[in-house]
């Protein structure tokens, strides 16, 4: 397998790029007459670039809107608005032959290794269904052989082609599914989760070999996680969601570091960290309540009902993602300031 | 090092009239169409009042199933209890009829989940199921059970308790049903609180919230706590030991300090070193090579040679036993010494 970038094609600069996506799932009442009465705000507003080489983690809660964004990307849902390029192609606009082309170019990886993969077809036709939806991208020569490769650069045996999903691990399960995202030779892949329903001693492994297939093939990775810990260790840069916003955006250093929202130093606060010496040093901040719904956030900024900074000002203007002098990479708060005893 | 079938537990001298609660040599096994599965293989720890323990596993090295037992709630058949002893206040639960066992389970020993979604009945008020354990157990009225359900949701910090009452579990989040799951389990008022993942499905924030009040919990109604986890990041808040299981047996036993400071064990050190770290920017993490073995197959010798780097041929000749270490830890291997050694440099 040989790198795909060519020399037009350089390291660093964007090659995907979300401007203020939004995705509203109605909530609809009666039976006969359906009526909207409302809409969960999955996804409010987010926007962010992706530059060719990096991977971007994005970390939140669960109901943040970060696997509805994945989705989004990948065209599994249709946005209520906003606009995505693809390499300058428009992701939500185009169709037919046009999508599947740039859907080529971007695939993605799934959380659960054992409800992703079809237990009634064999590793090989997994790995090689994409060839078969996409038969201009199929190798020319021999299928069989090209998924081998596949399965040999993912570290697993080659010759357990024809076995089955079941009878394998869910570590390996993982590496089938990240050889069925690499068949296409896409570009950008999207990890949805995908190291969470591992074993500690194998998500190692995983998050190893993810990096090594980036060295190699020179791909862009959006790496969605809840684990802050793993997001910080993989990615260059991350985005920091809350109820459907990007709160918080930056180099790896600027968000462990240097954070200056108030949720991002909660959130990173609360991780418990492995050590106990370490643990007495640090200073918690213990967020109060639940995540408000999404299909009824506060007014204004959507944290503002569980900061301890809140003023009058945050239920009445929403802050922008925008550089902030405390630090200057763009944070949502009214009151950015990194924190002064950060742990 | 001792050669008896019964292993000493280290740490902590045994006080008089002996430990609250103390599993000894315990072997259980899974009958199955495919084999027999070894599952535990000679566990053997104690718990004393007042203290937190911790079982630290990743998943099939048995520490749920260790739970179980205790519990008596292990599913019979496939699994069968093939030896051992289980003794809370010095009687053996083991030998005890079903409805002995009874009296000792929730009222004496409690237990709570990790998923409280499916452990809550989706069809009754929480209320109500709180307060089930206190009519059926305690023969209250439905009034009485009622108010102490109110109590039991106070103690456990759910919001305007009394309204909450009659909602059913899908209305609460889930930080609140674990929250539930607890105040279920305070009921009867239990002298040993088995927390088996119970934080494992929630987030962050919210999982720092139970970790505290479990914490406080334990502290105020001065209850011992096993807590059964794979997260070695919310162990290292609030256990007093450790001990870390692999294929069926506790390979490493020790305080938690010791333990993160200079693991003993080549699975413990693997494991420290392959979880990333919030505080401390890493390179390339270090893994343990291989799979966890198959409980039906389990390796001769050490379980963990295959996977391990200090390997020899003793390891794969000869099951280790646990070697004490000088500051009353014990570690099931071999080279115990070199590799505490190893770590701590």
């Amino acid at each position: 397998m040989t790198a795909p970038a060519s020399p037009t094609k350089v390291r660093g600069e964007t090659i995907l790029s979300v401007d203020n996506v939004v995705k509203h799932f109605p909530i609809s009442q009666g039976v006969l007459f359906k009526k909207q009465t409302g809409a969960v705000k999955a996804v409010d507003g987010v926007s962010f670039e992706l530059r060719r080489g990096e991977t971007l983690g994005i970390v939140g809660e669960s109901g943040c809107g970060k696997s509805t964004l994945a989705r989004l990307l990948m065209r599994l849902e249709t946005p209520t608005s906003g606009r995505a390029t693809l390499e300058g192609k428009d992701l939500f606009k185009s169709s037919g032959a046009e999508l599947r082309r740039l859907r080529r170019n971007m695939q993605m990886v799934m959380q659960d290794p054992y409800t992703s993969l079809n237990p009634r077809m064999t590793v090989g036709d997994i790995i090689g269904e994409p060839f078969e939806i996409h038969p201009d991208a199929a190798p020319k020569g021999s299928k069989q052989k090209r998924v081998q490769e596949l399965l040999d650069v993912v570290g697993l045996n080659p010759e357990h082609i024809n076995r089955y999903p079941h009878q394998f691990s869910g570590g390996q399960r993982q590496r089938i599914g990240i050889a069925r995202a690499l068949a296409l030779r896409p570009e950008v892949i999207v990890c949805d989760e995908p190291v969470s329903a591992l074993d500690v001693s194998i998500q190692a492994q995983v998050i190893n070999l993810l990096e090594q297939l980036q060295d190699e093939f020179g791909l862009s990775y959006i790496f969605i996680a809840h684990d802050l810990s793993v997001v910080r260790h993989i990615s260059d840069r991350v985005a920091v969601m809350y109820l459907g916003r990007i709160v918080e955006i930056g180099t790896e250093q600027e968000i462990y570091e240097r954070a200056t929202h108030p949720y991002t130093q909660a959130l990173l606060s609360a991780v418990p960290v492995p050590d106990p010496d370490a643990r007495e040093n640090r200073n918690m901040i213990r967020l109060t309540g639940d995540v408000p719904s999404p299909a009824d956030p506060p007014s204004g900024c959507h944290f503002r009902t569980r900061c301890w900074k809140a003023q009058d000002i945050c239920a009445i203007q929403d802050p922008q993602t925008v550089l902030r002098a405390a630090d200057p990479h763009p944070s949502a708060c009214h009151f950015a300031e990194v924190r002064p005893t950060a742990a | 090092m001792t050669q008896s079938a019964v292993r000493p537990t280290p740490a902590s001298p045994t006080p008089p009239g002996g430990h609250l609660l103390e599993v000894r040599d315990l072997h259980v096994e899974f009958r199955t169409h495919e084999g027999v599965a070894r599952v535990i293989n000679g566990v053997s720890y104690h718990l004393d009042a007042g203290e937190t323990l911790a079982v630290l596993g990743e998943s099939g090295s048995g520490k749920s199933v260790t739970a179980q037992a205790i519990m008596g709630i292990l599913d019979t058949p496939p699994a069968h209890v093939r030896s051992g002893q289980i003794l809370y206040r010095g009687r053996d639960l083991l030998t005890q009829s079903e409805e002995q066992r009874r009296q000792v389970r929730g009222k004496e020993i409690a237990m709570i989940f990790q998923d409280a979604l499916s452990a809550l009945n989706p069809v009754f008020p929480v209320g109500w199921q709180i307060g089930e354990t206190l009519r059926q157990r305690q023969g209250m009225s439905k009034a009485d059970a009622r108010r102490r359900a109110v109590e039991l949701m106070d103690l456990v910090k759910i919001p305007a308790a009394a309204k909450r009452l009659g909602d059913y579990p899908h209305q609460f989040s889930g930080g609140m049903r674990q929250r539930v799951m607890i105040a279920m389990a305070l009921a009867l008022d239990p002298k040993v609180l088995i927390a088996d993942e119970p934080t494992t499905a929630l987030d962050v924030t919210v999982q720092a919230q139970i970790m505290d009040l479990l914490a406080d919990l334990r502290r105020d109604l001065d209850m011992a706590m096993i807590l059964i986890t794979h997260d070695l990041g919310v162990v290292a808040g609030v256990a007093d030991r450790i001990a870390v299981m692999y294929a069926g047996r506790i390979v490493e036993h020790a305080d938690v300090r010791s333990l993160y400071r200079s693991p003993a064990h080549p699975y413990t050190k693997g494991l420290l070193e392959s979880i990333p770290r919030l505080d401390v920017r890493g390179q390339a993490l270090s893994t343990i090579k291989g799979l966890p073995p198959n409980l039906m197959r389990i390796p001769s010798g050490c379980p963990f040679h295959p996977r391990c780097p200090y390997v020899q041929q003793v390891c794969v000749d000869v099951v280790p036993h646990d070697l004490v270490l000088g500051d009353g830890r014990t570690s099931a291997c071999h080279f115990a010494q070199e590799v505490r050694d190893d770590s701590a440099r």
